[in-house]
């Protein structure tokens, strides 16, 4: 008979859903990124965009190019993988991680860091900065992991627009830095350049919280802002996966609005620094 | 007054966006819900992302709702106002819980009022009100388009008694189906609203 209305009436966001809920199914099944259980809402305006600006008429038309044509993938994972951090983000975690959770630290020999959801590496210089800071970098191994590959990329170069330092700068002296942070940057045509010293000793690598295991033992996890865009039972799972990976009484820390508090493992951890977000598995 | 008499389905959510001068809008509308209020309302307000969360604290001793700043996946409850956190934006799932997003900031702002109303007409289709109050930019005007395409109710404040007029304004020519009202005639009709709300003696 007739097509559907193009109107944005509720018959055709039936449509769309359809649409994202085979996107995503297709995505899965061709190249193993699963984004079926991630909080729909904003999945969906991000495919909105994706089909706005990549200048599809609909999402299965831009379904069949991202199937077909295994280049689509990385451009359509820049819609789909929120890629925002700052260095020194919440200034006040990074304090508590230094009053808090250094002190702990400073008590193991060696020490395993994981930044999970990394990002392009904002947080993860932030943590190696205030490792070196407290003289704890020589004996700590960094793992950055995130599943977008662009980002990782980024994270490993460390190249920044320079306009962005002025803000990192703040962030950083508010989270208690004792040094200055040009010690660690140069600048040169706009960019600002994190010194490579600071990734001699970070493992960078392709890692999801969906569908990868547990890889070392931690004695601090750092997840912030990444399980906001999974539904309940997908944070549950990362939590876990978070739990199976910690040393007894290592330390998880979560963006500012994320917590335990509905996640089933909530009794598997104690609050450190309730404010900010820092838990501390409990021994069993 | 209310219209909505004749609709089958009733009411299920407000949604408010405000910007510049929101504090006192809000004021003269927050304050006069009673306690049993029987419908969620969900805010933002545009505000520094490095201020401290103030709005929810500052709310909640004024008035009978309850008022709280918005968790990531909680579950949505009537009589109750949520504040969409600063520095993120409020989503609305489709089976009616919160999600927050750190995703880029809409005509500069996070929170961004069209986030927080595209995603709630996608959840509460003409179930939903939207509101757009005083404010000194644009958003919430593509929002509130949204929320009239998926049946919703759209309703703008007079941008003759607003402090700032450009919100207002860009959601009016947006919208135009828009009804334009004071703020003392949406207080008299969001009261009513929640008056003729079938959840209301049945939840308190
Ligand atoms: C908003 S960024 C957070 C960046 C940084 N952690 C911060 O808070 O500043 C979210 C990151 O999570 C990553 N991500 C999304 N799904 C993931 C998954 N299943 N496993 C690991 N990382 C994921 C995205 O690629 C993105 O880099």
């Amino acid at each position: 008979m007739s097509e559907e209305p193009v109107s944005t009436g509720l018959l055709s966001e039936r449509v769309e859903d359809i649409e994202i809920h085979l996107l995503l199914e297709g995505l899965y099944r061709r190249y193993h990124y699963d984004f079926r259980n991630y909080a729909q809402a904003s999945i969906k305006r991000r495919l909105r965009q994706a089909r706005e600006q990549l200048g599809y008429r609909s999402i299965s038309a831009l379904q069949h190019d991202v199937l077909h044509d295994p280049d689509m993938l990385p451009r359509l994972l820049s819609y789909l993988t929120v890629q925002v951090s700052e260095v020194f983000r919440d200034p006040s975690y990074f304090k508590a991680i230094r009053e808090k959770v250094i002190p702990h630290l400073r008590t193991y020999p060696s020490l395993r860091i994981w930044i999970a959801g990394c990002s392009t590496g904002e947080e993860l210089y932030s943590f190696v900065i205030l490792f070196r800071e407290e003289g704890l970098e020589q004996r700590t191994l960094f793992y950055a992991t995130d599943i977008n590959q662009d980002a990782l990329a980024k994270a490993e170069a460390g190249i920044y627009d320079l306009d962005r330092f002025q803000l990192f700068t703040e962030n950083h002296r508010k989270s208690g830095g004792k040094s200055s942070l040009s010690d660690y940057y140069t600048a040169a045509y706009g960019k600002g350049a994190f010194d490579k010293s600071l990734r001699n000793r970070v493992v960078f690598s392709d890692h999801s919280l969906v569908t990868d295991a547990v890889f070392a033992e931690m004695h601090l996890i750092s997840c912030r802002n990444v399980l906001i865009y999974f539904d309940r039972p997908l944070q549950d799972r990362a939590v876990g996966l978070f739990k199976d990976s910690l040393a007894r009484k290592g330390f998880l820390g979560l963006g500012s609005k994320e917590s335990l508090r509905f996640s089933q493992h909530t009794a598997s951890f104690s609050e450190l620094a309730p404010g900010d977000k820092i838990y501390q598995r409990l021994d069993r | 007054m209310s219209d909505r008499s004749h609709q089958a389905l009733p009411p299920e959510a407000i949604v408010i966006g405000a910007s510049a001068g929101a504090l006192q809008a809000l004021s003269e509308l927050l304050p006069l819900l009673p306690a049993d209020y029987p419908l969620p309302i969900l805010i933002v307000v545009h505000i520094r992302p490095d201020r401290d969360s103030v709005l929810a604290h500052l709310f909640q001793s004024k008035c009978a709702i309850s008022v709280r700043e918005a968790e990531d996946k909680e579950p949505i409850q009537p009589g109750t106002a949520y504040f969409a956190p600063p520095d993120y934006h409020l989503l609305v799932e489709q089976d009616h819980t919160l999600s927050l997003s750190s995703e880029e900031p809409v005509f500069f702002s996070r929170p961004s009022i069209d986030v927080l109303f595209e995603s709630a007409a996608d959840a509460y289709g003409e179930g939903l009100t939207g509101l757009v109050l005083t404010g000194a930019n644009q958003d919430g005007a593509l929002g509130l388009k949204t929320i009239v395409d998926a049946g919703g109710t759209a309703i703008v404040q007079n941008p003759q008694g607003a402090y700032a007029t450009a919100m207002p304004e860009a959601a009016i020519a947006q919208c135009p189906q828009a009804k334009i009202m004071t703020i003392e005639d949406i207080s008299a009709y969001l009261l009513d609203l929640g008056r003729n709300h079938p959840g209301r003696n049945s939840r308190a």
